[in-house]
């Protein structure tokens, strides 16, 4: 049986980019459903790193998630312990003189986008962070940075959103995007606006948007309370997370506020395969040896495997999807969903209202891809 | 370490023990790895006496005697198959990463206590059976001590013999089945007489204390440790002021090596024919993991899954006809010991139901999946890996297992970042014995 509803605006995905949109759609005077094919935070944000960081991967990465950490900046005092905000930083890693010159002209890039940092020299690194290994040439402080943890700033974020009258419905798998309408197994979902928010899943619901799963490996540790301080992560990683090689590992760990160590980061380019890869999990682990061998000894009591939703350009798709009427697209992440997830709703509701958003959202629209497959 | 050989016997109980003796002598080139200092596994752990059964004396020096190696304190963390009858085993012996290339496998893991939460369960003083008889062979003392033994099952009997005889004053053995069940169980060892006897022999063991039916512990109270428990006696509840708890609701089945590989299974039990084997090719399994069936059946089982894991599975024969009466028996003990109902409403809301992580039942959602469960509370997500909260979890709210993941028991950032490499020409260096027997 189809029972038509009225909604304002349909979100598809209760992942954190999904729940992002519906608290910012639902405090705009929206009346909000948020549609999830499981729960809330089942699908790539509940197996990420939860790291709020300005990225300069490229102009507009930047200005995204720069924006972003304003924004997560200005939501902290409406967080709640589940989400376990840590204003720990980042340490961007370096290894030696060459990466070192580096580190200042980083520096200055941040600046420009109003991203606070400073140069720690080796000796400062070595106070910052004893268990790094001696001979590292120093490193990035950016002092912003946070670490959330993902499910829980989701389940924050819906309630948010269900105080401003937002309906959450779990279990509910949309099937087909219509002209202003979502269809599901059981009811049709009619509304102005609906926003596919599915995630690495979003291009079976929205067929052209180039967006395939990026599979990665993480590990966690038992609890050390201290053995890590902020987020580290090797320079190196912007060649790891840019370069579409069919596997990479980078050094980047991060201390949870339980103690634990989460290790990271592995990409690979394996479709759906879901299945732990010991030789990933194996080189991703030696990696994050070689940059701090005490590592060696913790104790990891669980691994997992998890999918980022990735683009060829490695800019997220956020803006209308003009051949679907009402559609508007918030997915293609990657490894960066937690940290943007704000500055993306914030872009998309701006545009949506039609209000000037705070950065120039063209660069992120999906028309580019969109033009270029119809070409 | 790199290592290898034709049959590689995880888990150095009963089971293992039968298993790792029957390949050896059958001339597989076989080894033995346990937890333990020794093996014999929780039942024929050594006591600080040297005191053991003359069948754990039998077995650990036909074991002793064989051409099978021995490697204690080696913690099997993950496996896998690296071609068809072809087997990865990472493990860590005494912390130190070790690979071992195997051709079979028998997996022989055992069981752990399941606990059940309720209210005052954490407190000090509130053990396992299992815990109990652990500190009674470290040489802990009891005598004088006032303890109550609560839960289900033939295991309640020998630690209640053992405290008695450490000098401890049993207030009371509470088994929560009912009298009729129990005596219907009972009838049904007349072919069994070592069984009665055996049994008959606990009893006499705590003659002084009552063995009541129908009767459960309600709740532990106390503060910095346990002071009186709360006990249903059929129908009326009875205050005990106390100095120690043993309880024991059964045994769970360690399947988590089986799982990993793929193994199918039967309800909470691996799915094994008449040989032993799983549904993994080369891969067999023996004792509690496939059904929790008591110490003969698992010597039974043992025997047949070292012979086939070594060639000779028509040399098994004999044995088939006890493992077959003895997963009877199993069956027997599920009917008879079936927790009743009051035992899985006892929890509070404020009653913790994960140790690890500190969750208690009222932060949980009966609408929840488990993973919800885990994602938004972490319960089922601390270093026990859920052993000791998932089948609690699973009697609570209905949460079934998660898929098993490497590792499988916590273990070093190094152990699982040292490259796999099996060298099969690296033969096992030397074929001591590290334990005695």
């Amino acid at each position: 049986m189809t029972s038509a509803r009225r909604a304002d605006a349909i979100v598809i995905g209760a992942g954190i980019v999904g729940a992002a949109c519906a608290a910012a759609l639902a405090r705009d005077g929206f009346q909000v459903t948020v549609l999830d094919r499981a729960f809330p935070s089942a699908g790539t944000t509940s197996v990420g790193m939860g790291h709020i960081v300005a990225m300069d991967d490229s102009p507009e990465q930047l200005a995204l998630s720069a924006y972003a950490q304003r924004l997560w900046h200005d939501l902290a005092p409406e967080l709640d312990p589940r989400s376990e905000l840590d204003h720990c930083g980042t340490l961007w890693v370096a290894e030696d003189d060459a990466q070192f010159a580096a580190v200042r002209a980083k520096r200055d890039v941040y600046a420009a986008a109003g991203i606070a940092s400073e140069i720690l020299d080796a000796r400062a690194l070595a106070d910052a962070e004893p268990n790094l290994r001696p001979g590292l040439a120093g490193a990035l402080y950016v002092t912003g940075d946070m670490v959330v943890y993902p499910p829980g700033a989701t389940l924050r974020l819906l309630d948010i959103a269900r105080a401003n009258g937002a309906r959450v419905r779990s279990g509910e798998e949309a099937v087909e995007i219509l002209p202003n309408g979502v269809r599901c197994v059981h009811e049709t979902y009619h509304a102005e606006v609906v926003i596919n928010a599915a995630g690495p899943l979003a291009a079976r619901l929205t067929p052209g948007l180039p967006i395939v799963p990026r599979k990665g490996h993480l590990a966690i540790t038992d609890r050390y309370l201290g053995f890590v301080r902020h987020q580290l992560v090797e320079l190196g990683y912007l060649t790891s997370a840019h370069v579409m090689t069919n596997e990479s590992v980078a050094f980047n760990v991060q201390p949870r506020a339980t103690g634990q160590v989460l290790i990271g980061s592995s990409r690979e380019l394996v479709e759906w395969e879901a299945s732990l890869n010991r030789d990933i999990l194996a080189q991703m682990l030696r990696r994050a040896e070689a940059f701090m061998p005490a590592l060696g000894e913790l104790s990891v009591i669980r691994t997992w495997t998890g999918f980022r939703p990735a683009t060829p350009d490695k800019l997220p798709l956020i803006g209308p999807w003009d051949a679907v009427p009402g559609l508007w697209i918030a997915s293609g992440h990657e490894g960066l969903g937690i940290t943007t997830s704000l500055s993306t709703a914030r872009l998309l509701v701006d545009q949506i209202v039609g209000r000037a958003p705070a950065i120039d959202p063209t660069p992120y629209w999906p028309a580019r891809v969109h033009s270029a497959s119809a070409a | 370490m790199t290592q290898s050989c034709d049959v590689l016997v995880i888990g150095g109980g009963p089971a293992g023990i039968a298993a790792a003796s029957r390949a050896a002598e059958a001339g597989a080139r076989t080894m033995v790895v346990d937890e333990g200092a020794s093996p014999g596994g929780q039942i024929w752990r050594p006591k600080l006496t040297g005191h053991q059964p003359s069948v754990a004396r039998q077995w650990l020096a036909r074991l002793a005697a064989s051409e099978a190696t021995v490697s204690p304190r080696t913690t099997v963390v993950d496996l896998q198959v690296s071609a068809p009858r072809s087997f990865i085993v990472r493990a860590e012996r005494s912390g130190i990463p070790t690979i071992i290339g195997a051709r079979a496998l028998v997996l022989a893991t055992g069981a752990r206590e399941r606990f059940l939460p309720f209210p005052g369960w954490t407190l000090p003083n509130v053990f396992g059976i299992g815990g109990a008889q652990a500190l009674l062979k470290s040489g802990t003392r009891f005598d004088g001590k006032r303890v109550v033994i609560a839960g289900t099952g033939p295991l309640l009997l020998p630690v209640a013999a053992s405290l008695s005889a450490a000098g401890a004053k049993l207030l009371v053995v509470a088994e929560q089945s009912s009298r009729a069940r129990v005596a219907r169980f009972a009838a049904g060892l007349w072919n069994a007489p070592a069984t009665l006897a055996q049994a008959a022999r606990y009893r006499a063991g705590f003659f002084g204390a009552p063995y009541s039916m129908n009767s459960w512990v309600v709740r532990a109270e106390g503060d910095d440790r346990l002071r009186r428990v709360v006990v249903r006696v059929g129908t009326e509840t009875r205050t005990l002021e106390c100095d120690a708890l043993c309880t024991g609701y059964g045994l769970v089945p360690n399947t988590e090596l089986a799982r990993l590989l793929g193994c199918v299974m039967r309800g909470s039990v691996v799915f094994v024919d008449a040989d032993q084997s799983t549904s993994t090719d080369g891969v067999y399994c023996a004792g509690e993991p496939t059904g929790v069936a008591g110490v003969d059946s698992a010597i039974a089982e043992g025997q047949v899954a070292g012979l086939a894991a070594a060639g000779r599975a028509s040399d098994a024969a004999p044995l088939r006809r006890v493992v077959s009466r003895r997963a009877a028996h199993g069956r027997g003990l599920d009917r008879a010991f079936a927790l009743r109902p009051e035992i899985h409403t006892l929890a509070a809301s404020d009653t913790i139901v994960c140790r690890c992580e500190d969750v208690r039942l009222g932060q949980l959602d009966r609408g929840w999946s488990a993973r919800q469960g885990k994602l938004y509370t972490r319960a089922g997500m601390g270093p026990c890996q859920g052993r000791i909260c998932g089948p609690a979890l699973e009697c609570l709210m209905g949460w079934s297992a998660d898929s098993v993941r490497p590792p499988v028991f916590p273990a070093r950032v190094r152990t699982l970042s040292s490259p796999a490499k099996t060298g099969d020409s690296a033969e096992t260096s030397e074929r001591n014995h590290d334990a005695p027997a």
